[in-house]
Order: structure tokens, then sequence, then C-alpha cells
């Protein structure tokens, strides 16, 4: 379980973070939502360490993060994997290379241990025999599978995924939602999904944050967000005409 | 680079001499990156440097007019010429054009497509895995082809008197044996270890703190070949001023 209490922070004086606090059960899938420029990403980065939160502390397991040194935060992060935005694939490796880079660089395994992991990992994502493609070569969907493969080679506790849905099409995004709720669920990781896609939001939002300007403004889970009562989690929900012509015929 | 940025530059060399993760991987990287420092930019090196030799020793005896100086002073000149000075400093400033530009590219365009934050949330240190190895083969390929650089240069000097006739190749070789000072050689060593920190150390700095998309990248790898290059003038300088 990851716990945030409190979370602040501010760039340049402007502050985009305003006392974010939610917990993330494990085994479930919790996104995070709201609308551009609500937080989202800030708060996944401060919960990742990318970002150092100005207050608030970020507990996995009930270890709190934040003030942690360099040493105890490796150990931290050797638990957790990540999905980017734009996958963040070595543009320099193969998509095999890619996903055993994590296991070559902390583990001891042979050659053959790796590569058997690769082949679950690649299977896992439905992307079996692709192992001798570089990024370039993908698709957007498969450089997202790809992205998961990896994040999951190591086993991790802990997955964070970045707007997974960004760029692809609806049947795609789909697939990804659908694989990133099955390895919750197979692996039991807490899984934390910062996105502003409805359809992910009613698919495999077991737990939701909603953000709006910084702020914590609702949660809950999916079956319960189409009714309440809160404006700007309205807006944001049934922003587009087809929520909203789904809402009226409801 | 004002003080800011130099503050940040030093906390990022911190960064990047900490202990690797695994000393295997990093070692293949540096092998990786000495073949594309040493043995990618030996062409280069070789046609600049028998060019600037050829050329000096025209020039050199263009400027000798007076009939009491010995034609084998050309040889002298170009000598200790292109060991102090020519083949390290015009070396290197090439090397911050070529190889400079390439490292700041390649660790910006890492920064901005999330590679690097992919890196560190591995748990990997993004400095050291990405710079120490660049550092490590700067430091030990630009003295490699300082020392090819010097070899071609004198040779270049030989081929350009010979054919140009400004020089006989027995003055030539007379010249470039005669007090002929050894500590030439370790002054020219020294300034091309420094030059190859700089060379691989700024531009890696100056990409690993690009924030923005490609336009950013590309001014990024622009200010890492100047300030590079006006480093490399500068530390030429004190380097000269304090071994000889």
């Amino acid at each position: 379980m990851i716990e945030v209490k409190d979370i602040y922070k501010s760039f340049s004086g402007n502050e985009v973070l305003k006392g974010i606090s939610g917990k993330f059960e494990e085994g479930v899938t919790n996104l995070i939502i709201g609308g551009s420029g609500s937080g989202k990403t800030t708060l996944l980065k401060c919960m990742v360490g990318l970002h150092q939160p100005d207050s608030g502390s970020v507990l996995y397991d009930g270890r709190d993060f934040t003030p942690m040194t360099y040493e105890q935060r490796i150990e931290v992060r050797k638990e957790i994997g990540m999905l980017f935005q734009g996958s963040a694939l070595f543009d320099s490796m193969t998509v095999e290379d890619n996903i055993m880079f994590p296991l070559n660089m902390f583990t001891d395994q042979t050659r053959n241990e790796k590569l058997e992991r690769v082949n679950f990992c690649l299977e896992r994502v439905n992307l079996a025999g692709k192992n001798k493609l570089f990024p370039a070569e993908l698709s957007g969907g498969m450089k997202k599978r790809v992205g998961i493969a990896r994040a999951i080679s190591m086993n991790p506790k802990y997955l964070f995924c970045d707007e997974p849905n960004s760029g692809l099409d609806p049947k795609t995004s789909i697939v990804i939602d659908e694989l990133i709720q099955e390895l919750t669920e197979e692996f039991k990781t807490t899984t934390i999904v910062v996105t502003h896609d409805m359809n992910s939001v009613m698919g495999i939002g077991d737990y939701i944050l909603f953000l709006h300007e910084g702020k914590k403004f609702w949660e809950g889970s999916n079956k319960e967000i189409a009714h309440t009562e809160i404006k700007e989690l309205n807006d944001f929900v049934f922003a587009s005409r087809f929520m909203k012509a789904a809402k009226d015929k409801f | 680079m004002n003080f800011t940025n130099f503050g940040r530059y030093i906390l990022l060399l911190k960064s990047v001499f900490r202990r690797p993760e695994k000393l295997k991987i990093y070692l293949k990287e540096i092998a990786k990156q000495m073949d594309y420092v040493g043995v990618g930019s030996l062409g280069l090196i070789a046609i600049i440097s028998t060019f600037i030799g050829a050329v000096m020793t025209l020039q050199i005896a263009f400027q000798l007019v007076s009939d009491f100086i010995p034609k084998t002073i050309i040889g002298s000149v170009n000598r200790d010429s292109s060991i102090l000075e020519l083949s390290p400093t015009i070396s290197a400033i090439v090397l911050a054009g070529k190889i400079g530009s390439a490292i700041s590219s390649e660790i910006g365009s890492m920064r901005v497509t999330e590679q690097i934050d992919a890196l560190e949330i591995m748990g990997i240190n993004a400095p050291g895995y990405l710079i120490l190895p660049k550092i490590i083969s700067g430091i030990t390929m630009v003295p490699m082809l300082v020392i090819i650089s010097m070899f071609l240069s004198i040779s270049g000097g030989y081929i350009g008197g010979s054919v140009s006739g400004a020089v006989t190749p027995s003055e030539y070789l007379q010249g470039i044996t005669t007090d002929f000072n050894p500590y030439t050689i370790v002054v020219a060593l020294v300034k091309a270890f420094v030059f190859g920190f700089i060379i691989t150390s700024v531009p890696a700095y100056e990409g690993f703190y690009v924030r923005g998309g490609a336009l950013e990248v590309s001014q990024a790898s622009t200010r890492a070949v100047v300030i590079s290059c006006i480093s490399i003038l500068v530390c030429d300088y004190l380097v000269t001023q304090l071994l000889l």
C-alpha cells in the first residue's frame, strides 16, 4: 500500500499541489484523475521521488520515502515499475535489451534466466517474438506494451503508469487498460494510474482520486463517480458529448 | 557558465563519481564510448593534423627571410608548435565540435523523452551510467589522439616541406631532432587530459539539464560546444602558465 499525506509542492512560487492525501491499496487499480494542470503528474513524480515535495510524506508500506537518503531510495526504487507517458524506451537498445536492462543491473541471473524472464514479460503483454525490434520500429501501442513489460520485469510491488492511453486509439487504449488491471490482480501490485481518459476511469477505476487546481476534490470508485453532486467532478466526467448523452439516457 | 551553473556542474560531477551499480555494465559502456571517441575521431584528427603540419612548414619557411637563420629551424619550430599547442588545442576544439555536440544531443534527447527519469526510477544512478563512461573515454582517448596528431602533424610538415621545396628532407629531419625537450610531451598530455575532461563533461552537463523539446536540445548542443571551446582556451592558457 502507498499512502500520501498532506503533500504540498510549488514551482517558483506557483503552488501546484495543496495538501493532497490519499491511500492506494494493493491488488486494485488506483486512478489519479483531473484536468490538464490539476497536478496529477506532479503528484506522481513526488510519489516516485522525481520531485521532492515541499512538505508532506509518501509512505511505501509504512516506509517514509521523502526523508530517505539516496541509498535508501535506491532500495525502494528497485520495487517500483513505471510506465511513462511517452514509454521512455531506450532508443539505442532492442526490445529485449530494454526489458533485460534492469535485470542486468540488479540481478546475478544467467543470460538464459534473464532471457526466459524477458520472454515471459513479452508474452504477458502479447508481444512474443518481438525481441530484436528497436523502439523506432514499434507502433505507439506496442511501445506502451514494451514499457509495461520493462516495468514488470523486476516483479515490482508498486506499478506507476503516467497517462498510459495518451496518443492511442480507443481500442488499443482498452487493451492497455485491461493489461494493467490484469497485471495488478495477478501480481498483487499497488498500481497507480494517472489519466484523464474517461474510458479508463469507467473501465478500471477501482479507487479514484480526483484533483482539481492542486486540491483533492473527491475520492471513490468508478461505480460512484457518475452519481456525485460535486460540480467540478461532474464538469470533468461529463465534459465529453458521449458521456453526457450516456448520462441523459440512463 | 555563471556561478549557479558552475555549482550545478560540480554537484553533477559528484553524482557522476558515485560507485557504479554493476562494474561489468559500466566497463562495456566505457569500451563503447572509447570506440566512438577514439576510433571514431581518428580519421578526422589524421586529416586535420597532417594538413596543419604541412601548412605550418610553408608558413614558417615564408617568414624566414634572413639567410643567417638555418633552414633546420623550420623543423624545430614545427615540432615544438605541434607538440605544445597545435595538436592538443586544435584537436580538442575539433573534438568539442564533433563529440561535444553528440554527447549533449544524446543526453538532452534522453532527458526530454523521459529516458533519464526511467533510469532513475529503476534505481540507477543516471549521471553515473550516462556520463562516467564518456568522461573516462575522453580523458583516455583524447591524449591518445593527441599523440597520433603530434606524429602526423610533424610528418605533414615533412611532406609539405619536401613537396613544396621550402625545406629539404634532411634539413627538416635535422631540425626536428635537434634540442628536443621531452618535457613538452608531458605538457601536451596534461593539456589533452584536461581537454578530454572538458569535451565530455561540459556537454554532458548541458544535455543533462535540458528542459523542453527539440529546440532546447539543439540550443543546449550549441551552448555546449561554445562553452567547451572557451573552457579549452582558458585552460590551455592556465596549464601553459603553470607548467612552462
